[in-house]
């Protein structure tokens, strides 16, 4: 009888050890932009995250997080150097982050060989969504040409006619102005790329849109260079001319030093501080609380994608070997996300609504960002049939 | 027609822009031959003054002579404390020595100032555009960057040309141990060269700091710029550094404007809108090897050399 007892045990704590081994802690790799003058994104992306996991006790089913953050410079080769390093010699569980397209794409290959569950929180190039999509990488942000294509509808509703496009010349530009294109119904009256991300005087490219009479100018540049356009488009003296339509121009980053500039140009994004549900409420409240500002979308993503690992951690019990079943969880997208309910496609890519942005003052003259509509509900990019999964 | 005045004006514009630059840049190499790649943190601090003195002052024009004057001070302190010790060393350690000046203002920046970057915000007269000829509307900024480079532009030459510090500076940058064995004090003079060359490169700063907002390391790339305009025109050479400024600001405008447009008639219209934006950046490199093999000692060599 003992003799069974102690078998038993002994066989118990085999089966037992190598999970309890294995899962002491839940190791992230964050990879974002430091330094330079975009590190203000960074820092608002590990600030929600921190908010995140404050909000989740800083454990996931039951074990402490680690979360080591890795500054990719805004450099693809620095990017794809950083995100090596959290795989082979961090031996991260997740990887997650990336603001820009051109680092991600340069860093996929590693992530994808070692199988590291990875959560994009904000680049979408076309070709993570379609033949480059792996069972193992999701994103809680979009693919890049939806926040656009949302912007080619809303200019449709508004008659225009007529655009002149202009973007920075990396992969996420490209597929922001042929996302624009794609919807828009009108046509296409010249377009620009612009050097990126060190060319930040755009004369040459506001005379050209001038020069073209367009009904309206569609604009994408994030971070700083955001605020330099807008200046230029106005010292122009564009404003009263030809209307401008942006996309991830305007943001709760860039508003503070854009002010009354952005007054009245319309963009769009799946997530506004505020929109009504309470996982966003309670974001959006805790992150004033804490860090004394708004947080930007990027931030928003960043909270979800430290919500969706939780879900999937949560669903396996600790026993972070069980990739499938991971996987499987995070396809549910259950999670309170602060965007609200949303589903994803095939190839790991939401679906979700896109609403309408418009930068306003509110009571206490401060310049916020406010939902003004939805312009379109549930899309789904339109490259998920060339991703070959299915599910 | 209309678009090529506009872009010629933006061309110009640029040009002028970079000469501020290359002009500092050139006097401190011809003279002191000293390499001096700090020169872009004298660029960046003066945007950085500039937009911290008119929010502070409240007054646009206040506040951009304070960052002058603040400019030149530091210009000048930075010679006294760490340039003089790099005269007499070879051109190597003068990379590393200003590379390590470099990374110093880049950092205190941040210390001072934060990570973010500063708007120097415009007066209303400033930030509207003005039609110059029918049809043809201009930013009223840009305009202003141009006449006030123009002036600087000739004042510069003035006083090189006609002015006993002229004559001393152009005496210096021909043979220095003889200026100096004639009583003049070379030391001062150095110093004040330096000095100049930093509120040049401030001015410029400034300038930029209204239309692209005060960042660090802005003044970076705009160097490798302004290294090429005073190697197309001649080491040391005013009148050369302002030429080929002109030059190379025009080559980007217009390469940015119409490159891409003359890329479609033999290329795809997605390849030519990817390419285009490509080769423009390279075309002002390619027009230096070009200047190069053709005249080695750039297009106006000081005659010093």
């Amino acid at each position: 009888m003992k003799k069974t007892l102690l078998t038993a045990g002994a066989i118990l704590a085999l089966a037992m050890s190598p999970a309890a081994a294995q899962n002491k802690t839940v190791k992230i790799g964050f990879v974002s932009t430091f330094s330079g003058p975009t590190a203000v994104i960074g820092n608002d992306m590990r600030n929600s995250f921190e908010l995140a996991l404050d909000h989740l006790g800083r454990k996931m089913g039951g074990l402490p997080v680690e979360v080591i953050y890795e500054d990719d410079g805004q450099k693809p080769d620095v990017g794809k150097q950083k995100t090596e390093k959290l795989i082979e010699s961090d031996k991260v569980d997740f990887i997650v982050g990336y603001i820009w397209s051109n680092v991600l794409l340069a860093s996929l290959k590693p992530v994808i060989d070692s199988k590291t569950m990875m959560v994009i929180a904000n680049a979408g190039p076309h070709q993570v969504a379609g033949e480059l999509c792996s069972p193992y990488v999701f994103s809680t942000s979009w693919q890049n040409d939806q926040t656009p294509q949302a912007v080619g509808e809303y200019m449709n509703q508004k008659g225009v006619k007529t655009v002149y496009l202009i973007g920075p010349n990396y992969a996420a530009g490209k597929d922001m102005l042929q996302g624009v294109a794609s919807t828009f119904k009108g046509k296409v009256v010249g377009q620009d790329l612009t050097r990126w991300p060190d060319q930040l005087d755009f004369s040459t490219e506001l005379s050209k849109a001038r020069a073209a009479k367009p009904d309206a100018i569609f604009v994408f540049y994030p971070g700083a260079a955001g605020v330099q356009f807008l200046n230029q488009y106005v010292q122009a003296g564009l404003k009263g001319q030809i209307p401008l339509y942006t996309a991830f121009t305007i943001d709760e980053l860039s508003l503070p030093r854009q002010k009354d500039l952005a007054l009245g140009v319309p963009g769009a994004q799946e997530w506004v501080n505020d929109l009504p549900n309470d996982a966003n409420k309670k974001f959006v409240a805790d992150y004033i609380t804490k860090y004394k500002t708004r947080p930007s979308f990027y931030g928003a993503q960043s909270y979800d994608a430290a919500n969706l690992i939780n879900s999937a951690v949560m669903a396996v019990k600790g026993d972070l070997s069980k990739k499938d079943a991971m996987r499987d969880e995070m396809r549910k997208a259950n999670y309170k996300s602060v965007r609200g309910p949303y589903k994803y496609g095939n190839n790991h890519v939401p679906i979700q609504n896109f609403y309408l942005q418009e930068a306003v003052k509110n009571d206490k003259g401060e310049l916020v960002l406010k939902t003004v509509a939805t312009i379109v509900k549930d899309s789904q990019d339109r490259f998920h049939s060339k991703c070959p999964m299915k599910w | 027609m209309l678009l090529f005045v506009e872009q010629t004006l933006n061309g110009l514009q640029f040009g002028l822009l970079l000469f501020l630059l290359a002009a500092g840049l050139t006097l401190v190499f011809g003279i002191m031959d000293l390499v001096n790649l700090a020169h872009g943190s004298f660029y960046m601090l003066g945007a950085y003054f500039a937009a911290t003195f008119t929010a502070l002052t409240g007054h646009f024009i206040g506040g951009v002579v304070l960052a002058l004057i603040a400019t030149l001070m530091v210009g000048m302190a930075v010679e006294v404390i760490a340039i003089r010790r790099l005269y007499g060393r070879d051109h190597l350690d003068h990379v590393l020595g200003t590379f390590g000046l470099l990374l110093f203002f880049n950092e205190l920046v941040r210390l001072i100032w934060g990570p973010a970057g500063m708007n120097l915000t415009l007066p209303s007269w400033l930030n509207t555009s003005i039609e110059l000829m029918p049809g043809v509307y201009y930013s009223m900024y840009r305009l202003s960057i141009i006449v006030v480079a123009l002036v600087v532009a000739l004042v510069l030459y003035l006083v090189v040309m006609r002015t006993r510090i002229g004559m001393l500076i152009r005496a210096g940058a021909s043979n220095r141990e003889m200026i100096g064995a004639l009583g003049i004090n070379i030391k001062l003079l150095f110093t004040f060269v330096f000095g100049a060359g930093a509120a040049l490169a401030g001015l410029a700063g400034l300038m930029q700091a209204a239309i692209l907002t005060a960042q660090i390391g802005m003044g970076e790339n705009i160097l490798i710029l302004a290294f090429v305009v005073i190697i197309i025109g001649g080491i040391g050479s005013i009148r050369g550094a302002f030429i080929a400024s002109i030059l190379v600001g025009l080559i980007d405008t217009v390469g940015r404007a119409f490159l891409s447009d003359v890329l479609k008639l033999f290329l795809s219209n997605a390849a030519a809108s990817t390419a285009g934006p490509a080769l423009s950046s390279m075309l002002i490199y390619l027009v230096m090897a070009v200047i190069l093999v053709m005249r080695p000692e750039g297009l106006f060599p000081a005659a010093s050399k």
